[in-house]
């Protein structure tokens, strides 16, 4: 396979098996490129990309710019704050005037889930999806799968729980559809209440408890608290979910194994992981951010090579 | 399709020997020059060379890489299928070295030029030649000429030259096919 089966990457639910395959082995020559003293190609000289930023954002954006700077294609950023959506314009009419001047791929990231589909159905650039709600984030679902491969040399027949806020976490619902994509074992452990009810439905081990989880798992993807999404309380307080579902330096060494530790960012040190943690070796997360990178221009390639001028 | 035998093996390991010895006749030693090979087919080319410079020459720490030069074509999008990329090997600095660029064929020279564009990243080359098996003379897109030449051939636009290699498990041969 040379060519991606989709025109966007909206998410990983659209993609099949052989999509991967082809991201992550551009993604291998990329991750060489910016390897190089001089990290810049200029594939992508004649493409103009928009980033369209409608919630805040700070490594995805950068790791987007760089990947499209590093493949020398032209750059917009826009951010929603600063902008006339705080005006009262609509997405499409906000897009529609971004395209005027001839943009080809548009970046998005957007707090309402399916905002990137409904874009698709209505203008003729490239989408690519850089979270939409709790929806979906494929690129970071993209670059964990790629960094467990590098670091155990491939994704098929491990075990790999994702800790904490499933609930309203955008990573965890990617990172399941690519992690079964690709052979792997996926379990969900986190609060009851900050686990979806239809979450076993997507063919999911479910574990209310860390230290079983941690037992079972080859890696375990901790992610944030996201606290700025909640409106009622899910937990009593930050110190009891420390202690049930943080995870320190203790916690790992009383296993019998060594597991591979990730985390999407940005961490709440000494919450989901401690900082001896966070900066072991066993840590794969700046592994996760540098593939971040690698990946993206991945994507941003083969969904450009498919634009004929 | 009808095709003509260019080179057979006997030729082509001649060729490949007078080759070598123009390149130890510009470059002596080779300590201060790196061989590249342009992927994805001239890295047989470059393998053959550094192995007869090696082995038929007494030439040693011969320094060889290999360049995919996909990222920096200029028809990005434009082709029917859509470009696929090789590998890039090179562990050592081109900074003020003499870079010998090796390929099988040239014929628009469209990807030397984008292999010398490419080869930047790896530092500012003190010169740059290039060593190409076969040249197809009259086709040039851009003022892009080879220092060392195995054969010369008028082939047309219809043409196509195939250069084979035991190590592709084929015969050591260079064709020129007609569809």
């Amino acid at each position: 396979m040379s060519e991606l089966s989709v025109n966007h990457l909206l998410g990983i639910k659209y993609l099949q098996r052989e999509d991967i395959d082809l991201i992550f082995e551009t993604a291998d020559h990329f991750k060489e490129v910016i390897n190089r003293p001089i990290k810049k190609v200029p594939s992508l000289r004649d493409i103009t990309i928009a980033n369209l930023f409608f919630e805040n954002s700070t490594r995805t954006k950068l790791s987007f710019e760089l990947a499209e700077k590093r493949l020398s294609a032209d750059v917009l950023n826009f951010s929603a704050a600063a902008s006339s959506v705080a005006k009262g314009e609509t997405l499409i009419d906000t897009v529609n005037n971004i395209l005027s001047m001839k943009v080809d791929m548009v970046v998005m990231r957007h707090p309402n889930p399916g905002a990137g589909v409904f874009l698709s159905k209505h203008i003729q650039a490239s989408i690519i999806n850089a979270g939409d709600g709790a929806h979906e984030h494929p690129t970071q679902a993209l670059l964990d799968c790629f960094s467990i491969r590098e670091r155990l040399g491939e994704v098929a027949g491990k075990k790999v729980v994702i800790v904490g806020d499933i609930l309203h976490s955008r990573v965890a619902l990617s990172n399941i559809f690519a992690l079964q994509l690709l052979g792997a074992e996926v379990m969900v452990c986190g609060p009851k209440t900050l686990l979806p009810k239809y979450i076993e439905s997507l063919g999911v081990k479910v574990e209310l408890n860390l230290r079983k989880a941690l037992e079972w798992c080859d890696v375990a993807n901790m992610l944030r608290v996201q606290n700025e999404r909640m409106e009622i309380s899910y937990f009593p307080t930050t110190r009891e979910y420390v202690q049930q579902y943080g995870v320190n330096k203790e916690l790992l060494e009383s296993l019998d194994k060594e597991i591979v530790i990730m985390h999407p960012g940005p961490i709440n040190r000494g919450v989901e992981i401690t900082s001896d943690v966070a900066d072991s070796g066993q840590a794969i997360i700046l592994n996760q951010v540098e593939n971040g990178v690698a990946i993206r221009m991945a994507v941003i390639y083969l969904l450009a090579s498919k634009i004929k001028k | 399709m009808s095709q003509k035998v260019l080179l057979n093996a006997k030729a082509l390991q001649v060729t490949l020997h007078r080759l070598a010895c123009q390149l130890i006749e510009n470059h002596h030693d080779f300590s201060n020059t790196v061989l590249i090979g342009i992927q994805p087919r001239g890295i047989y080319l470059a393998d053959r060379i550094k192995a007869l410079l090696e082995k038929a020459y007494d030439v040693a720490d011969i320094k060889l890489g290999y360049l995919d030069i996909t990222f920096f074509r200029d028809d990005f999008r434009r082709g029917e299928s859509p470009l696929e990329a090789n590998t890039t090997q090179i562990n050592f600095i081109v900074e003020n070295k003499k870079v010998v660029f090796i390929d099988d064929v040239l014929y628009t020279g469209r990807s030397i030029n984008a292999a010398l564009t490419a080869i930047q990243s790896f530092g500012r080359p003190a010169e740059v030649e290039l060593l190409t098996l076969i040249d197809r003379r009259f086709s040039r897109h851009l003022p892009i000429q080879p220092d060392y030449t195995g054969r010369k051939v008028d082939a047309i636009n219809e043409e196509k030259v195939k250069v084979s290699w035991k190590e592709q498990g084929q015969e050591d041969s260079v064709y020129v096919i007609k569809s």
